[in-house]
């Protein structure tokens, strides 16, 4: 556990993701077989082993320390399994007690036996080690590790593409012994899974210079939607929703699950949509991280697919031939489903790159971000190519803010004040709209800094709050309404744009300009 | 005698009438002792100071040699008014002491700051029997179980070693943590140079003098280009530092920070630190609880730091407890 634990602390302090995958591939590199199995089966939520409630860990600790001292403790420290971690009365006996035997010893054991368990794991532990134990048993494993950045870290131990390693993935069980093995040089395992995913294959960015040297009759073009990109696949009567890093979502929408009723991997956008009214993403994401919705939601945010691509069907694997082959695949799928809930995203009808600027810059929808264009003879290639499909975003939104709070960055931006808060006048006052921390040069960032450290009037922990005296004109990919944010309004994929060193600050957007641009009310 | 007649909370700290002087004051006053030499307990500006050898030079070294008129050694026992006091040992820094305060058979011994774990920068603390022991109380709740500090110190090792092209910076105050964490790495046999910040060369030469073997130490002052060759470094500062331009000369480095709060998540991510180290030089719940039982005075009080869950915890061992609510102690000085 000792070392477990050591990799959650590192996690969870960890500010970057490249931070992150050095601790994670060096667990995995220095682990043994089957702890190390048994924690990426944790980190990925994919340990199935009945799971403690905290009441019950909480239960084990009134038995061992007076309830005021608890109380006072938990007050100060925030959160349950920290505190009995830190509070739990050490024993002068230490012992070292693995992931599996944990693991196996829960598996199947009733309520009675599992408390016993825990309670002589944790006689045994030390204070960091209980507290990997609480969060492992009680399922809570929050550290900011995705399935993909899990098995990216375990591919960089070895010679087998990530790609590779995900399309295998959902067949492995823990403690995944076949895959270390074959990622540290043995035999490739069988696929093993019903209904696995496949690695998804992304666009890059493009722009009006780059389009102009290339001809527009060699694209398909479609809608962007705002969505949530997803891979719907269906085989031996498994069915699964998966999102474009390989998590498995199925339980948040058992509404499109249970409609799922083919054979085959298709490619597309989750989204909530009313008829043929497509709910803006804010509605979508009432949706995400639900276990089980409930009724009243699945009624009145209906998820269905807006499908772009056919990666297998009834059996066949369509990913070696062209787009428009796969394209009329998709439309002969479709149509065989017959189900109201997935449809096809439309393609655009245009000649030249003008009329396909014209689409985009007037899409038909207010939850279109813009077009992808993708090549009519490109294969269906896990990763992100550049050259067979691009997006060609809409312009983002802009509006000119006023820089209210600023903190310190982190990695390479360690010690110069990056990240900020931004606001926007509402009367005579700023309200803060968001925050932002990326999109600076070097030059601009020891600048920033210097007005920082020269503009501020007051200080809380880590964080200085600034007097009004900077504008910036901040970007953004979208707008939803928000009763978590003061301003009632919260941005998609806020970027500092410029720093507008020569703009008054009374001259910064108002609030009102800012909810102007909110979609419709639904 | 009560033991309100030998000592007694006054706003400038706490105050022996019979002898007529204060115990680390707040305020400047005529007659000062100190325990030692941390800010918030050893001030300038009191007209008498009366403390260890090495906390009169940890004074002189912070406010200069006229930070008093009159200084006095501690040695033995000393009679100052119609008081008897001696010094001893308190294991919490260089020089660090608990003072007792004798008269017609009664003692009282003030702890200031201590610690029960071994400290090879300063003589370990010496269990003095007493009727009142009025101790600090920085790290009085139960979910304080500082573990050894040389696994601590082992994890920051271990983290050089896994990234060795990302300088280590630890974050260490002047006077004890940043000597003491310096130790503990040549303790764990890193032998490497190690850089320390301009704010603490004073303080690190000092324990040098003082025959403290800290090693090959050198000023964290190179520039960019020096920064990026470096391998395996451990570069020591004041936490303060960490928010001045002083950092930006480290491309990608590892904040660390060596402190007995960092055992709380939270106060962690407050800081923003990325490798929390818990190192403490106060007493942690088990020891403080354990000097309590171990001294097991008639009565005990508490200065600074947290009082409800002692008191919480008197009332369950039916002892005799009394909060002071003294205020002026920084809670970070740690
Ligand atoms: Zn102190
Ligand atoms: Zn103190």
């Amino acid at each position: 556990m000792k070392a477990f634990a050591e990799l959650l602390t590192r996690l969870a302090f960890s500010p970057g993701r490249n931070a992150k995958l050095a601790h994670l591939a060096h667990y995995f590199r220095d682990v043994p077989d089957p702890e190390r199995g048994y924690a990426l089966a944790a980190l990925t939520g994919n340990l199935d082993m009945g799971t403690a409630k905290p009441a019950l860990v909480r239960g084990l600790v009134a038995d061992r320390v007076d309830a005021e001292l608890f109380a006072m403790s938990y007050d100060y420290v925030g959160d349950l399994a920290e505190t009995v971690a830190l509070i739990w009365p050490t024993r002068q006996d230490p012992r070292d007690i693995g992931l599996s035997e944990v693991v196996e010893a829960l598996t199947g054991s009733g309520k009675v036996e599992a408390a016993r368990l825990i309670a002589g794991w944790l006689d045994a532990l030390e204070a960091s080690e209980r507290y990997a134990l609480i969060k492992l048993v009680t399922g809570s494993m929050r550290v900011g590790v995705s399935t993909r950045m899990a098995l990216t870290a375990l591919a960089s131990n070895g010679t087998v593409p990530i790609e590779e390693i995900e399309e295998l993935w959902t067949g492995f069980v823990p403690p995944y012994l076949d895959l270390f093995a074959w990622v540290e040089g043995g035999p490739k395992p069988e696929v093993l899974a019903r209904a696995p995913f496949r690695p998804v294959m992304l666009s890059t960015p493009t722009n009006e210079d780059e389009l102009a040297a290339r001809d527009p009759s060699e694209y398909a073009a479609e809608w962007k939607w705002d969505g949530i990109r997803i891979q719907a696949a269906c085989e031996g009567g498994a069915a699964r929703l998966y999102t474009r890093t390989g998590e498995d979502i199925s339980h948040s929408f058992p509404d499109l699950v249970e409609r799922m009723q083919f054979t085959g991997t298709l490619d597309g956008e989750l989204l909530v949509r009313r008829d043929d009214v497509v709910a803006p993403f804010g509605d979508l994401q009432k949706r995400l991280g639900r276990k089980s919705p409930g009724k009243a939601l699945l009624n009145s945010h209906p998820a269905a697919l807006r499908l772009y691509d056919v990666l297998m069907w009834e059996g066949k694997d369509l990913r070696g031939q062209p787009f428009d082959a796969r394209r009329a695949a998709l439309e002969n799928a479709v149509a065989q489903m017959n189900e109201p809930r997935f449809d096809a995203s439309p393609l655009l009808e245009f000649a030249t790159w003008d009329d396909l600027a014209a689409l985009r810059a007037n899409p038909p929808d207010p939850v279109i971000e813009g077009v992808m264009l993708k090549r009519r003879d490109s294969v269906y290639q896990a990763g992100r190519p550049r050259g067979p499909w691009f997006k060609w975003k809409r312009d983002a939104m802009t509006v000119d803010a006023v820089l209210m709070y600023a903190q310190r960055g982190h990695g390479k931006r360690s010690g110069f004040y990056s990240d900020f808060t931004f606001g926007l006048w509402d009367g005579e006052m700023l309200v803060p709209v968001g925050k932002a921390y990326s999109g600076f040069t070097d030059e601009e960032l020891l600048r920033l800094d210097r007005f920082v450290r020269n503009n501020t009037t007051e200080r809380f922990g880590p964080v200085r709050s600034l007097a009004p005296k900077l504008a910036v004109e901040v970007a953004f990919e979208g707008l939803n309404r928000s009763t978590r944010h003061k301003s009632g309004v919260a941005m998609r994929f806020p970027r500092i744009a410029r720093i507008r060193w020569d703009k008054p600050v009374e001259e910064a957007d108002v609030l009102d300009t800012l909810k102007a641009l909110l979609p419709p009310e639904t | 005698m009560r033991f309100e007649d030998l000592l007694i909370p006054k706003p400038e700290g706490l105050y022996c009438p019979p002898g007529d002087f204060y115990i680390d004051p707040v305020k400047p006053v005529s007659r000062a002792l100190i325990t030692h030499g941390h800010a918030d307990h050893a001030r300038s500006g009191h007209a008498a100071v009366m403390a260890s050898q090495q906390t009169l030079d940890i004074m002189a070294i912070r406010y200069g040699e006229d930070f008093t008129k009159t200084r006095q050694t501690a040695e033995g026992r000393t009679t100052v008014g119609d008081v008897t006091v001696s010094f001893h040992p308190a294991g919490h820094v260089l020089g660090s002491c608990q003072i007792a305060v004798e008269q017609g058979g009664t003692r009282a011994v003030v702890s200031g700051d201590y610690s029960r774990v071994a400290n090879p920068a300063c003589a370990p603390f010496e269990p003095v029997d007493c009727d009142l022991f009025i101790t600090e109380a920085t790290f009085a709740l139960p979910v304080f179980n500082h573990p050894p500090p040389s696994q601590e110190i082992g994890r920051l090792l271990d983290s050089v070693r896994e990234f060795p092209e990302r300088a280590h910076l630890v974050g260490a105050y002047a006077l004890g943590k940043a000597q003491r964490v310096i130790m503990l790495l040549r303790e764990a046999g890193y032998d490497a140079p190690i850089f320390i910040h301009g704010a603490l060369q004073r303080l690190c030469d000092y324990h040098i003098e003082q025959g403290i073997p800290l090693g090959d130490l050198r000023p964290a002052t190179m520039d960019k280009a020096e920064a990026k060759k470096l391998r395996e470094a451990v570069v020591i500062a004041p936490p303060s530092a960490f928010a001045s331009p002083w950092v930006q000369r480290f491309a990608d480095p590892v904040i660390s920070f060596a402190s007995g709060w960092m055992q709380i998540r939270a106060r962690a991510r407050q800081r923003g630190v990325e490798l929390p180290l818990i190192v403490s030089d106060h007493v942690d719940w088990p020891d403080l609880t354990r000097t309590l039982e171990e001294l097991n005075p008639e009565e005990f009080w508490i200065t600074h730091g947290r009082d409800d869950a002692l008191m919480r915890w008197a009332d369950l061992t039916q002892r005799k407890a009394r909060p002071l609510h003294l205020v002026g102690y920084e809670e970070e000085g740690e």
